[in-house]
């Protein structure tokens, strides 16, 4: 039930917009997102609402963790 | 499932990790999404060394048989309309479920939005219209906006039914609960895209239990196991989001802002495990106009007299699986009485109960 799905924005009215979820057109309200999001930018929709933009390249961290992690595991092995 | 290079190195260092700690490991899924991505590409089995417990994530397993019962009540007074999420229809009650309900005549309607229960009420204005809102930090914003739309555009012929439920009090609860045996914690991505990683602080700083917000993906929870799996190694515990491209440490500002001006924190029954304090969402006193609880209050107060009982259906065990306690294959109804077309209780109605997860991949012990 709390999962939201990216889609993209293909038409914005005010707070409303049309999305394109795996190629459906979804009219959704933009109400709750914080920020300003555009024409061709990703949108996370839950239950026909915009909770948050999707930022593609906010993974830095998590993946230095990660890596970090796995490279300590290497050399131990090594 | 198809495994690309790095997320093999990482199946290859959890099962290290796994070696070097020499006992199994037991790992919460707060989240009903997550059970079911977790069985569906097949990472119980991938793990040997790993326990998966599934946790109160699933909003439809933890509505309590007597909110179904005050939402049935309402369907059936004169005029109503009340609309809800698909899930909810076949939440059992001690009155039926909302399906029976709509079987002898009330007008139950299933929504995908809360937005459309409010075009309904503007379509209908004769009609009084009643929104039975349930879900988490993810779903309750969508609620707040649309009484802040009602209020906007004056429409009177419309109220919310607010069964909302909040994941850290339920954890708080959930931590402090005798022979719980939980090493760490995988916390829901989408609640936390709302409310940000700060609210479960506690976790780590007070309880000492490593915990990592996770998205969805097979590649995302190995990633988060991975985590997960770092911390215990190194003996510390923190709060981690691996799920970055959807969760900001502060979570969404703007829908915590609404969430704030038209709910409060309310005590809240959680099915199976019982009352929460302050785990659940009510409407402030200066919109009650717009809840249904105030709204239909001579309705609800007849609840003994409609013959609603508070008990859960015999032999039904949703609260021990819904705090990891057990597994649904150690319920007695399981597979047998219990099965997702003819469900005894709320965590085999929802395709995200743990028991309808076991049921259909087929769990440990089955
Ligand atoms: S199998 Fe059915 S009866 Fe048993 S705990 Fe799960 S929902 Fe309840």
């Amino acid at each position: 039930m709390c999962l939201a799905i990216p889609s993209r924005i293909i038409e914005k009215n005010g707070f409303e917009a049309t999305v394109d979820v795996y190629g459906a057109r979804r009219k959704i309200s933009l109400m709750l997102l914080p920020e300003e999001a555009a024409v061709g930018e990703y949108v996370l929709v839950h239950a026909g609402f915009a909770i948050q933009k999707v930022e593609e390249d906010a993974a830095s961290d998590a993946l230095g963790f990660i890596e970090e992690i796995l490279r300590a595991l290497e050399a131990e092995e090594a | 499932m198809a495994i690309n290079r790095q997320t093999d190195r990482q199946v290859k260092g959890i099962r290290m990790m796994l070696g070097e700690i020499g006992r199994p490991v037991r790992l919460m899924e707060v989240c009903g999404t997550h059970t079911v991505s977790i069985f569906r590409h097949g990472l119980r089995g991938m793990f040997e060394g790993i326990r998966f417990l599934s946790g109160p994530g699933c909003p439809v397993c933890v509505t309590s048989s007597e909110d179904v019962d005050r939402a049935v009540l309402i369907s059936r007074e004169p005029g109503v309309i009340l609309a809800t999420f698909g899930d909810m229809m076949r939440v059992p009650g001690s009155l039926g479920n909302l399906d029976y309900a709509r079987a002898c005549g009330a007008d139950v309607r299933i929504v995908y939005s809360a937005l459309d229960a409010l075009r309904m009420a503007r379509a209908e204005r004769t009609r009084r219209v009643v929104f039975f809102s349930t879900g988490f930090e993810t779903t309750a914003p969508g609620a707040a906006a649309i009484i802040h739309e009602a209020r906007k555009e004056g429409i009177k012929n419309f109220s919310v039914y607010s069964v909302h439920k909040l994941v850290p009090p339920a954890l708080r609860a959930l931590l402090s609960t005798p022979g719980l045996d939980v090493d760490g914690f995988l916390l829901p991505g989408h609640v936390s895209t709302i409310i940000g990683a700060r609210p479960y602080e506690f976790i780590a700083a007070d309880k000492g239990k490593p915990a990592v917000i996770a998205g969805f993906s097979a590649e995302d929870i190995i990633s988060a196991t991975l985590m997960l799996l770092g911390q215990m190694r190194q003996g510390r515990a923190a709060v981690e989001v691996q799920y970055q491209t959807a969760v900001r440490a502060e979570g969404n500002p703007k829908a915590l802002a609404l969430m704030e001006e038209f709910f409060e924190p309310a005590s809240a029954n959680w099915r199976g495990i019982g009352t929460i304090p302050a785990s659940g969402l009510g409407i402030r006193e200066g919109f009650s106009g717009f809840d249904a609880a105030k709204v239909f209050a001579g309705v609800l107060g007849g609840m003994e007299r409609a013959g609603a009982a508070s008990s859960e259906p015999p032999g039904c065990s949703c609260g021990d699986v819904l705090r990891g306690l057990k597994i649904p294959a150690e319920c007695r109804l399981f597979g047998k009485k219990c099965t997702p077309e003819s469900p005894v209780g709320a965590c085999m109605v929802s395709t995200e109960g743990s028991c309808a997860a076991y049921y259909k991949y087929g769990g440990p012990g089955r």
